[in-house]
């Protein structure tokens, strides 16, 4: 996969690579008292499996200049198989916890199994390691055929790819030994964080050297998501980390923030996560796989332009909806209200707009199960925008927040929207990037997407219903004027609903497991015909006058 | 107006640029008056700092993911009042770097905790939570009572703790370890100096009932039983506090 890296670039490889093993091997001397070391071990470890691939391509025959005249294709491949491997773990833990919630005792008297380290393992294994890399890979993607422009080198992809993987793999094996800065969604340590930076930076310089490169007049709107949710996750990371580490040999560090301001500003960017990483990232996917499968341009432009403009610039005053009735200063509650409301309008915008691309195409969403897991992933995203607006008003907050109702809000984003607007595009991207006419199994793609749609319903039906009687329960008063339920009450309410819970994630879990078998098949096996049909056609020849794509 | 974005979706620094000022408006508002605005956080002068032991056991909670389940943020509600006490204050928190208030209630909030339970029902409870309450979901911290707590870099983390503005002077930085100690062990030399330099009101007992040694049980222990008594301006009178 690498062999295509110039000989200038592997001697890059190799410094990098270098460079990285000396930050091993420095973290491991320094924090040999500390998990820090087993950290340092890790990226020792890493680095020098890098430095030996390199090793042994280095005197290969270097690529010809007739690359250039293809896209560059070879991280995204690597990329899709990354998402579904994370997309089974995350999905495995994310279960496994659940059912913790009904069998406590299963933690094997250790701390690394107990739930309140498994969850971050969940939660970041799905969100960044599934989901970002399907980012990453489809973006990728996206970016050369928009711009009709081949990705600037052969290295920095590589370099972006894979030590964003480093990253999610120094935070989940962290969670487990206990490295962890508390900050929901942000809890990786101050080493694994700066790494991000550095990783992230290049990603956005890719993305500008290849916009620079275009042969396109325009910025194609998927790429706006794209650039929109790498700029504003750099923002929120960098502010939301700033932190003083106890020493350069220690994991641990102590946030810059306190208090009322440490909570504002790690909402600020817990509910942007959401917007930029969750929301803005995948309306790229949707933007361009949704009008190229159903073979229909996008709807609106001018909706398009209203739905990202007001994305951008109201979600980030939407994260104090977290913080009603708390501490924090009552005006800042009230403008996260009022922004949360307002956001209906253009993410709506943007669901509407998924939606009537489909008009005139609604046969193939009957007919093809890739195609419905996108139109599935537009009606969730406007079923759980409608819902995430509601639950921001105070009055309605007093009674969801703290229960299980949000993590129901969650889930109706994360399974309905996120993993089914992805599951889509990897189905559509497959054979389009390994050459086959179609997935290995069409029906296996259909019995994913039933089990996917059954999953999130059972979930998200046991969720809301735990929550609301929780809610209930803790605020209902008896006729003497005192509180009617103990915490246990409530407590005990929640069991059925918490099997439910679990038995619907197992159900998307079978799911994930049957798409990244088909995956694998769709890998391994050659296709007996190979006709490029218009749907599925790839590369144009650059420069060439190829004919224009849906959604290019 | 949809002229104007025809064009400057043509130009990709302008619309990196855009995207910048435009995502940027809504934080800065938010966020930078909460550290000018001197209203935000009121004034608590009994406010007292985390031992090095509670701030040890501080750390072993936030390790082992406790903040997933537990809150510890009372709101202004009648019924949350009433089930766990005065509704929290910004000052409460200010010394927590980071903030604990949690997002979810699998369990109930902890923000008033301490004082509520003895140390031995602290002890059973994390040994094993179903001992206690059948029908609890909470995992069993058994090891941290077979656990030996670290000591050593406590100093660090005090100093470090004093770089992000707590205010621990040179004494507190420099005893950190002997403090962790002393508190723990009531009949050990080391505990008197615990009061000296932390106040009268300072807890210094045998946590996890083993004098003798220094458990992680003993520092999460000390932590669990200072929640809400750093200070005492949620229970004085509205007027009071905010004066």
């Amino acid at each position: 996969m690498i062999g295509q890296l110039t000989k200038a670039e592997r001697q890059y490889a190799l410094l990098i690579l270098l460079g990285l093993a000396l930050c091993g091997l420095i973290f491991g001397i320094a924090g040999k008292d500390d998990p820090l070391g087993v950290h340092g071990a890790l990226i020792g470890v890493a680095a020098l499996a890098g430095i030996f691939k390199v090793i042994s391509i280095y005197y290969d025959p270097e690529p010809g200049d007739e690359r250039l005249n293809r896209y560059y294709d070879d991280p995204t491949k690597f990329g899709i198989v990354l998402a579904m491997i994370w997309a089974v773990f995350g999905l495995f833990i994310g279960d496994w916890v659940a059912w913790l919630l009904v069998k406590p005792d299963f933690t094997f008297d250790a701390g690394w199994a107990s739930f309140g380290r498994l969850r971050p393992v969940h939660t970041t294994s799905v969100i960044f390691g599934f989901g970002g890399n399907a980012l990453i890979a489809t973006s990728y993607y996206v970016l050369q055929r928009t711009s009709r422009a081949r990705l600037p080198d052969q290295l920095s992809p590589w370099f972006v790819l894979l030590g964003y993987n480093l990253f999610c793999v120094l935070s989940v094996t962290g969670y487990m030994m206990g490295i962890t800065q508390s900050k929901e969604y942000a809890e990786p340590e101050w080493y694994a964080d700066i790494w991000l930076v550095v990783v992230w930076v290049t990603y956005f310089a890719i993305y500008l050297r290849t916009l620079a490169r275009r042969k396109e007049p325009h910025i194609y709107v998927a790429n706006w998501y794209y650039m929109a949710f790498i700029l504003v996750v750099a923002i929120l990371h960098i502010v939301n980390n700033l932190a003083v580490p106890v020493s350069f040999g220690s994991a641990k560090s102590y946030s810059l923030f306190s208090g009322v301001q440490d909570a504002m500003t790690e909402w600020w960017y817990g509910h942007n996560a959401v917007a930029f990483f969750l929301t803005a990232g995948f309306l790229g996917m949707m933007y361009y796989f949704l009008p190229v499968r159903a073979g229909r341009p996008i709807y609106s432009y001018r909706l398009s332009i209203i739905s990202f403009w007001g994305i951008t610039f109201f979600y980030m005053w939407a994260g104090s909806h977290h913080l009603h009735y708390t501490a924090l200063p009552q005006w800042v509650q009230t403008l996260g209200m009022t922004f949360s409301l307002m956001l209906l309008i253009p993410s709506w915008a943007s669901a509407t707009n998924a939606l009537l691309t489909l008009n005139g195409a609604w046969d193939k969403v009957r007919d093809d199960a890739t195609l419905r897991f996108m139109m599935v992933a537009a009606v969730f995203y406007g079923i759980t925008t409608f819902e995430g607006s509601f639950l921001a008003i105070r009055s309605v907050n007093s009674l969801s927040h703290y229960t299980d109702w949000t993590v129901g809000h969650v889930h109706a984003g994360a399974l309905g929207w996120v993993a089914m607007i992805t599951f889509g595009s990897i189905y559509a991207i497959v054979p389009w990037l390994w050459k086959r006419d179609r997935m290995y199994s069409p029906r296996l793609v259909e019995v994913h997407f039933w089990l996917a749609m059954a999953g999130t319903v059972v979930y998200v039906f046991a969720m809301w219903n735990s929550g609301i009687i929780q809610g209930l329960m803790w605020r209902t008063y008896n006729e003497s004027g005192t509180l009617a339920y103990s915490f246990v009450d409530s407590l005990i309410a929640m069991r059925p609903y918490y099997i439910a819970r679990a038995i619907g994630g197992l159900l998307f879990l079978i799911g994930g497991v049957v798409g990244a078998y088909n995956v694998w098949m769709t890998i391994k096996t050659e296709s007996k015909v190979l006709p490029e049909s218009a749907v599925d056609a790839p590369e144009p020849a650059l420069g060439g006058s190829a004919v224009l794509q849906p959604g290019e | 107006m949809f002229g104007l974005h025809y064009r400057l979706e043509r130009k990709a620094i302008g619309l990196t640029l855009g995207i910048i000022l435009v995502a940027s408006i809504g934080g800065l508002v938010e966020i930078a008056p909460l550290f000018t605005i001197h209203q935000t956080v009121e004034d608590a002068p009994d406010m007292r700092v985390y031992t090095p032991l509670e701030l040890a056991g501080r750390n072993i909670y936030i390790r082992e993911g406790c903040y997933a389940c537990h809150s510890q943020m009372i709101r202004t509600l009648r019924d949350e009042v009433e089930r766990y006490g005065p509704y929290s204050l910004a000052v409460e928190s200010k010394y927590d770097h980071p903030m604990l208030w949690g997002s979810k209630r699998t369990g109930p909030d902890l923000a008033r905790l301490g004082g509520k339970y003895s140390d031995e029902w602290h002890v059973a409870h994390l040994d094993n939570p179903r001992d206690v309450l059948p029908v609890s979901v909470m995992p069993a911290y058994s090891w941290l009572l077979r656990t030996t707590l670290r000591t050593d870099d406590l100093g660090a983390h005090l100093k470090a703790q004093r770089a992000v503005g707590v205010p621990y002077t040179d004494d507190m930085i420099a005893n950190a370890s002997k403090d962790a100690y002393g508190q723990a062990a009531p009949d050990s030399p080391y505990a008197e100096g615990v009061t000296k330099r932390y106040g009268k009101a300072t807890t210094v007992r045998a946590f996890d009932g083993k004098p003798g040694e220094l458990t992680e049980m003993d520092a999460l222990v000390a932590y669990l039983q200072v929640l809400g008594h750093l200070t005492n301006a949620a229970h004085k009178p509205v007027a009071d506090a905010a004066r």
